[in-house]
């Protein structure tokens, strides 16, 4: 299993032709304080860059797009039930959908672990 | 793709309250705010923050705030009091000695330029504004006012409010006056020491109080305050989701220059003796119209809103009257996650006929439509020391 990430701080699993998706920890530490979360319906077909997910700390709502496109094949109803996960495992159980890759090529352009350390230093 | 701040966008330089330091010294997240560079959180977080107010005391600065001396030309603070109420649709006159009053500044078609707090000190006023108006009140007193008072910037004074439960015992460790205060009580106190401004006000809905007190010693102050476990430093974030459950405005956003005050739910500051039948009723600008709004009501008003999911409704959703229906009824002005409720919240304007309490409207959100019920304001229950 690779781990991939893009620059607006989400990140990928790759699984065979899964990828589970989630917000990284620097993004949760951003946010604050995460109050509610929207997630995509099961079955919808997501372009890359479309809005998938919302997150929202007291302060404000942010957009989750889709880091690369797929079918959304499942999603973790635990984050929905219990924002603050997103605050204290964002790498882990946090993970927001999974998509079934529509097209590998997308992950050529995003950025290996140490590449994001990086970005974010 | 997830949009987090960005702060290094700011235009030009921001300004610093005198207690910047301490806000870095403490771990603030820095954004600008009305031009300065504010903490929207420390440490804790907002949620932390605002829980901490509630249960404590918290400690907030809001140095960018407008500080002005309203000094009469004649000696007599009833003559700068006679002159100010050609400004707002309140009674300055009759604020003792001693005592503050929440004002609007208005315009002459019955707009809000400002909100405002005026305090009666005995030889003058002392007028607390709003930041990203200051400099625009500040003229317009100078424009009407110049006659009667002189108009006199407190530029050298750092403002710090200590809010919550607490906040009564822990000043009073400083300032032993402050007990015997009541709600909207204020004047010239001595804390630790220091020559100060006190009233027992503030924003949040909790008892607490203001103190204005000279830049030099405001870092001093604001640690002496801070040295008391009860109290935590709290940012602009939690101080906007504490006015927000208070039910309280934010200029700006939930009043502005096209609403009224009447409109904007806020008759209750408007005193009898400035209405039709008053001993100075009139008198101000925008008279005709929020006179006769107060007379035969308005077309809309603000209102308290309490979506009945989870989902947050922020401010600018636009509200409809049915879960179809194409013709907007209203927006939300603010709106939120409310953390002492565990719940979301939100104001804004809606007709009279949508507006009546446990109305259910809907607002859009993201392509769907959200109900709330018109509800109550204040969300969570104040406890001024009346």
């Amino acid at each position: 299993m690779t781990t991939l990430f893009t620059s607006d701080h989400e990140w990928l699993r790759i699984d065979g032709d899964v990828a589970t998706i989630g917000i990284t920890d620097y993004a949760q530490s951003q946010l604050g304080d995460v109050v509610f979360v929207e997630l995509p319906k099961v079955g919808r077909s997501l372009k890359k860059a479309e809005a998938a997910a919302v997150v929202e700390s007291v302060k404000a709502a942010s957009d989750v797009c889709a880091p690369i496109s797929g079918e959304v094949t499942e999603v973790n109803d635990a984050i929905t039930a219990e924002p603050a996960l997103v605050n204290s495992d964002a790498a882990g159980k946090a993970w927001f959908f999974k998509l079934k890759i529509a097209d590998r090529n997308e992950l050529g352009g995003l950025m290996d672990e140490a590449a994001y350390n990086k970005h974010t230093a | 793709m997830l949009a987090l701040d960005d702060q290094s966008s700011s235009l030009s330089p921001l300004k610093r309250t005198p207690l910047y330091a301490l806000h870095l010294g403490r771990g603030g997240k820095m954004v600008a705010f009305a031009g300065y560079d504010m903490p929207v959180q420390y440490g804790a977080g907002v949620l932390r923050e605002h829980l901490h107010t509630r249960a404590a005391a918290g400690l907030f600065d809001v140095s960018h705030m407008g500080q002005i001396a309203l000094r009469p030309k004649s000696g007599k603070v009833e003559d700068a009091a006679l002159a100010l109420e050609r400004l707002v649709p309140q009674d300055i006159l009759g604020v003792a000695p001693g005592r503050q009053r929440y004002a609007q500044f208005t315009n002459e078609a019955g707009g809000i330029l400002d909100d405002l707090m005026v305090a009666n000190f005995g030889s003058h006023l002392f007028l607390v504004v709003n930041a990203a108006c200051k400099a625009e009140d500040e003229a317009h007193l100078r424009t009407n006012l110049q006659d009667a008072c002189a108009i006199e910037p407190l530029q050298n004074r750092a403002l710090i409010a200590l809010q919550g439960p607490k906040a009564e015992s822990v000043l009073a460790k400083l300032c032993p006056d402050a007990p015997a205060m009541r709600f909207m009580d204020a004047g010239p106190r001595h804390v630790d020491g220091i020559d100060c401004f006190v009233s027992r006000s503030g924003y949040t809905g909790e008892d607490g109080f203001e103190i204005s007190v000279p830049a030099q010693q405001a870092e001093a102050l604001a640690n002496a305050l801070l040295e008391n476990s009860e109290v935590l430093p709290i940012g602009l974030g939690a101080r906007d989701s504490l006015r927000l459950e208070a039910g309280l405005c934010l200029y700006g956003h939930d009043i502005d220059t096209t609403t009224t005050p009447v409109e904007g739910a806020l008759e209750w500051s408007i005193q009898k003796s400035r209405r039709q039948g008053g001993a100075r009723a009139g008198g101000f600008a925008g008279a005709d119209k929020i006179l006769s709004q107060l007379a035969n009501g308005a077309p809309r008003h603000r209102v308290g809103l309490r979506p009945e999911g989870r989902a947050p409704v922020r401010e600018g959703a636009p509200l409809f009257a049915d879960s179809a229906s194409s013709e907007q009824v209203g927006a939300v002005t603010s709106g939120g996650f409310g953390p002492s409720i565990n719940a979301p919240v939100a104001m804004g304007y809606l007709p009279r006929l949508h507006g009546a309490l446990d109305t259910l409207v809907f607002a859009e959100l993201r392509g769907q439509r959200l109900p709330l019920r018109v509800s109550p304001m204040p969300f969570v229950p104040n406890s001024y020391k009346r």
